[in-house]
């Protein structure tokens, strides 16, 4: 039976490895993210999880040991933030490149230095390069369903690839809302065993990852590329099938809000989008023709379904959380390179970086730049641009 | 010959694992080591083998010169990695398989140290192996805390190393694990039945390997295993194991107790080129050095 309860979002991530059967879970303490494996460890401790937990001493030895169970024929899992995720980074990548099915949560929080624990995008991103799957939740029973579906994609022959699941510190991680756990055999029955691509278990010799010449080296990563595309089309199949038997249907790789004839389009990606969408409810009641896009799988880069809502729009708004320092915000930065695959002549498209380090952003802001940005290109705005929009209270 | 000088043979099925034909250098200490690794444990071990030497040995994909398995891992993990790999095995009900963490000095004493020290508190049930060729080898000869004082290096190219070697055993038995022990490529019986000792204690056990790298100690290829053999004569690498409490001193250098019994350092030195430019004060601290390590053996026994 199908229960809800009132969960945080560390919680209901927690709930969800729960129901996924991990048998090795591995992790370092860091704040924001320390109640997802506090909460695992009592599950295992109580004997309600049947797991093996490794309480390492670092980040970087906790995806080490994900890796090497998960090598070993386990379903891994470990939960991470800022600084954590960035001392892990090696291992990171090291996870994908062997085509290591996992799954990992990241809990937002800004990086270091000043000691800052609030949240905004920047670990997360920052991994942007390593292969693996991006996913980022608005809510916490999207942190749970994602979460769940994470270890599906992952583990799907034609992916093999680790997931990542990212939420936004305490304004999910550390407030409650009630969310739906299914069925536990129902959700056996579709997640099914473990599959991988290989296993090294010793029971015959086998090697992973020696030297290996350049040519070599670059098929195995043309490989990622390749799996990536792959993905994209397990991600919907798995949204669709989650959907039909546990009730929640998210889209995809984006969630789209009010984008049928919009004329304006801002897109987000995270919890702040919750802001921005009842700021967008404002401006529809007040006539302006705007949507919202959420970028949900920030890897794969969604471009296909972008270049669907954006292609007859006339203003599209990326608010970015995150900053790539000398440059612009990342989200940005993709959704211009995926654009132009399809056209040359792209809508006006402004990136506001906001809310870093933490900084709130409220419904109300986003109404206010929202407002002045459809004002700015409706007077004739003839190109694009970048701000960095610090609000202050 | 007395019944007693005879040595048991190794059982040499160990070719069946380290296949002929590895990347290793002339006079290389490390294939020696893995055939008698190979003779304990067979092909159901899992090496976890991070950035060092042994990572190129075993040859370039899709091939490999162990016919057991490999996983190679980053320069810091590879303790992280095999208490990964030992608990799936776990949860999955298997148990003749025998995981093996394999390092270098640097991927132990430095980087690795933090890994290291953590999977031995928990007493991962792994083997942790260093090979101490007491320096980066693989990348060029550079200095590590395991390199001993007075050596040349190409980070002490002219100087040599003014700090004594880091003492990781030490460091190990310092965590209470269930096994630790020192070996030597020169004594490859002695290895053998440590491991063999060890194999069967569940938890944590830490080997430490004595292993002359002719390439970066410049010495002659052909004078490997007289020269690991030198540094346990001249009482400078002492053979012990530490369990139960107890220090137990090996076979070889249980003579030497008795310090008149050990050969001059110099003996030992005089072949590498890397201790060319030595100064008689610094010998005289490697004597100093050698002497405080016994007393200290002493005090455990």
């Amino acid at each position: 039976m199908s229960k809800k309860i009132a969960l945080t979002g560390n919680y209901a991530i927690a709930y969800a490895v729960k129901l996924a059967k991990p048998d090795v879970i591995a992790a370092y303490p860091i704040t924001p993210q320390s109640p997802i494996v506090e909460k695992l460890a009592e599950m295992i401790e109580s004997g309600e999880l049947k797991a093996s937990m490794i309480r390492v001493e670092s980040e970087h030895s906790a995806l080490a040991a994900c890796f090497g169970a998960a090598v070993a024929g386990a379903r891994v899992f470990t939960a991470t933030s800022s600084q954590g995720l960035l001392y892990m980074h090696e291992v990171v990548h090291w996870a994908s490149r062997a085509r290591i099915p996992m799954v990992m949560a990241v809990v937002s929080r800004t990086i270091n230095t000043p000691w800052n624990i609030w949240p905004d995008h920047s670990d997360f991103v920052d991994q942007r390069d390593t292969g693996w799957i991006m996913a980022y939740a608005m809510d916490n029973q999207e942190a749970f369903d994602l979460t769940l579906q994470a270890f599906k994609i992952s583990e799907d022959p034609s992916v093999y690839l680790p997931v990542m699941v990212g939420i936004e510190g305490f304004i999910l991680s550390h407030t409650a809302m009630p969310v739906e756990i299914p069925d536990e055999k129902l959700v056996d029955d579709w997640l099914g065993e473990r599959t991988q691509p290989y296993v090294i278990d010793g029971l015959e010799p086998k090697g992973l990852g020696p030297l290996t010449l350049p040519e070599d080296t670059e098929d195995i990563f043309y490989g990622i590329q390749l799996a990536m595309e792959n993905s994209k089309r397990v991600i919907k199949s798995v949204d669709s099938e989650y959907g039909k038997l546990f009730g929640r249907e998210y889209g995809g790789l984006i969630s789209c809000y009010y984008c049928n004839n919009a004329k304006y389009i801002a897109i987000a990606l995270g919890s702040w989008t919750g802001d921005l969408i009842e700021a967008v409810n404002t401006l529809r009641e007040e006539g302006y023709p705007i949507g919202v896009i959420r970028v949900r799988f920030y890897r794969p880069f969604p471009r296909e379904d972008l270049w669907e809502v954006l292609r007859g729009a006339k203003g599209v708004f990326v608010f970015d959380r995150a900053i790539s320092f000398g440059a612009w915000g990342p989200l940005f930065t993709d959704l211009v390179a995926g654009l132009i695959q399809y056209t040359n002549k792209l809508p006006i498209i402004v990136n506001i970086v906001a809310g870093i380090a933490g900084v709130h952003v409220s419904a109300e802001d986003f109404h206010n730049m929202l407002l002045s940005l459809i004002n700015r290109v409706e007077s004739g705005l003839e190109h694009g641009y970048f701000d960095w929009v610090r609000i202050r209270r | 010959m007395s019944e007693s000088q005879v040595k048991p043979p190794l059982p040499y099925s160990a070719r069946d694992v380290v296949l002929p034909g590895d990347a290793s250098c002339h006079g290389c200490p490390i294939p020696i080591a893995l055939k008698v690794l190979s003779a304990v444990f067979g092909e159901k071990m899992i090496l976890v083998i991070p950035a060092c030497c042994t990572s190129v040995i075993v040859g370039t994909y899709p091939g490999q010169s162990l016919k057991a398995s490999i996983i190679h891992v980053p320069f810091a993990s590879a303790a992280a990695v095999a208490s990964g790999v030992a608990q799936a095995l776990k949860m999955r009900g298997i148990s003749d398989v025998q995981v093996v963490a394999w390092a270098g000095d640097g991927g132990t004493a430095d980087i690795g140290m933090a890994t290291v020290s953590g999977a031995a508190e928990r007493n991962e049930d792994i083997f942790y192996i260093m090979y101490d060729n007491e320096a980066y080898m693989n990348t060029g000869i550079q200095r590590s805390s395991s390199t001993p004082r007075g050596a040349w290096t190409t980070t002490t190219p002219i100087l040599g190393k003014g700090e004594n070697k880091k003492d990781v055993a030490k460091v190990l038995i310092a965590h209470n694990v269930p096994y630790v022990a020192t070996a030597s490529i020169g004594y490859p019986h002695d290895l053998y039945s440590k491991l063999q000792r060890a194999k069967n204690i569940h938890g944590f056990k830490y080997i430490q390997i004595h292993a002359p790298c002719p390439t970066g100690w410049r010495f002659d290829p052909k004078y490997t295993v007289k020269i690991a053999k030198l540094a346990v004569e001249t009482g400078f690498w002492i053979l012990y194991e530490y369990y139960n409490g107890k220090l137990i001193i090996s076979g070889p250098s249980r003579p030497l107790l008795d310090s008149s019994k050990r050969k001059p350092i110099e003996e030992y030195l005089k072949l590498q080129g890397r201790f060319r430019t030595i100064t008689p004060e610094i010998i005289n601290s490697i004597n100093e050095y050698i002497e405080s390590n016994w007393s200290w053996i002493k005090k455990l026994m």
